[in-house]
């Protein structure tokens, strides 16, 4: 008994060790985890069911009023869509004349986020789309309005994402006004990153967006992230104090979208970067 | 105890499945810090009344699916649930014959263990984590194991007297 307990807690470090310094358990846990599927499914399925019954039984009026919404929503957007095909042609000419490599669209796919709480200790949130369906490890992940995360684990049919306001995660950003390059960090509330080193002089104020740089090789450039909340200048120190809101709903959204980013290479291993555990 | 063979084993195999479907059911955020650990609970009280077959091999399995299903760190439940199932088994003819009280004492000892365990493991991963993660468990696992460990009795006898 004394003899098992001390071979079982042995085993434990090592495989502590082999997972957290060298992620070599890939495998192992792709196959520990197609083993507590079903439990995932069978915890998510109440949640879907209900889904599906206010579906099925919202009545007419609210029908109604839902897709006049819609209707004018994707009246809006198509408009905006026009002018966007425009732009489009036109920053290509632009990059063109600049010789610039030219800004390769992403391909987008949609998952929905499963109703199922994953580690207590961080921001994650568990996805329904795996390795089969063409996740990798360090995707990014978006929603209509702006940065989620990026996945950090891929199982067969489910991934496990790490949302931007969990604290060990960072995020190169640049400043949407002015291309001022920095970078984001969580900090374990959902409504808050912080940008821990921007100098007292940068131009940088309230309102201002923050893109996605692109520069960390995670991300793909120019997606929305966050908006700046408030910037305090602290003359003794060599950084100002700056606080963020993102600009997705990080604890409210069902639907996400995965992106998979043709400009970049996809040979070299995204996510060395980021997440940032020591 | 001798009579727990193997048909007395699916019943406890449901009632671990259900706690660690409990412990990835989502929970409103401000509720997430203070989920009791329901896998260590039942594994407690396994641990206690049938030592001989639930020991520390199984809590170890057990807790290498828990640190799957959450994405922790591989083998940090494993260890601690480990660790805390030999102490209970260490001491089970002693628990066995504690009033209720007593025994809810103890469990808060136990589980407090537990949740060092895992703090020291997140420390020493550089895991970052606000410390309510790591009390808020121990209360509201001790406030929830009178009621678990009745339930868990109830199971235990409908298996071994055949109601």
């Amino acid at each position: 008994m004394g003899i098992r307990l001390i071979v079982l807690l042995f085993a434990s470090i090592v495989l502590m060790v082999l997972d957290h310094r060298q992620n070599h358990l890939g495998a192992v846990r792709q196959a520990i985890g197609a083993a507590v599927y079903p439990l995932q499914v069978i915890v998510d399925a109440p949640f879907r069911l209900w889904e599906w019954v206010r579906d099925g039984t919202a009545d007419r009026n609210q029908l109604q009023l839902e897709m006049s919404r819609l209707q004018a929503e994707r009246l809006l957007t198509n408009a905006r869509l026009q002018r966007m095909t425009a732009l489009e042609a036109e920053n290509a000419r632009l990059r063109d004349l600049l010789e610039a490599r030219a800004q390769v669209r992403d391909e987008v796919r949609v998952a929905e986020i499963m109703a199922v709480d994953a580690n207590p200790y961080r921001h994650n949130i568990v996805i329904d789309i795996g390795e089969l369906e063409g996740a990798y490890d360090g995707q990014s992940i978006v929603d209509v309005t702006g940065v989620i995360g990026q996945i950090i684990e891929t199982g067969l049919t489910t991934s496990q994402a790490m949302l931007i306001s969990d604290p060990s995660h960072s995020l190169p950003v640049e400043v949407n006004r002015n291309g001022l390059r920095t970078i984001a960090n969580g900090t374990g509330e959902f409504g808050r990153l912080v940008l821990p080193f921007v100098t007292n002089n940068a131009d940088i104020r309230p309102g201002d967006l923050l893109v996605t740089s692109g520069l960390g090789g995670a991300f793909p450039a120019g997606y929305p992230v966050a908006v700046i909340d408030t910037v305090n200048r602290i003359p003794q120190e060599p950084f100002a104090d700056v606080t963020a809101t993102p600009a997705a709903a990080l604890d409210q959204v069902r639907e996400v979208m995965l992106i998979w980013s043709s400009a970049e290479p996809r040979d070299k291993k995204p996510g060395d970067e980021e997440p940032n555990d020591e | 105890m001798s009579r727990a063979g193997r048909s007395g084993r699916l019943p406890v195999i449901l009632t671990i499945i259900v706690s660690l479907m409990l412990m990835v059911m989502p929970l409103p955020d401000w509720a997430i810090p203070f989920r009791p650990d329901w896998v260590a609970l039942a594994l407690i009280y396994w641990a206690m009344m049938l030592p001989r077959t639930w020991s520390v091999g199984t809590a170890w399995l057990i807790g290498i699916v828990l640190d799957v299903a959450q994405g922790t760190i591989l083998g940090q439940h494993a260890l601690a649930l480990c660790f805390i199932v030999f102490i209970t088994v260490r001491f089970h003819l002693l628990m066995r014959v504690f009033p209720m009280q007593q025994l809810t004492a103890t469990v808060f000892a136990i589980l407090a263990l537990y949740q060092f365990v895992l703090f020291w493991i997140n420390g020493v991963a550089g895991v970052d984590a606000p410390l309510v993660n790591y009390w808020g468990p121990v209360i509201t696992g001790t406030l929830f194991w009178p009621v678990v460990s009745l339930l868990l009795s109830s199971v235990r006898l409908r298996v071994h007297h055949g109601r």
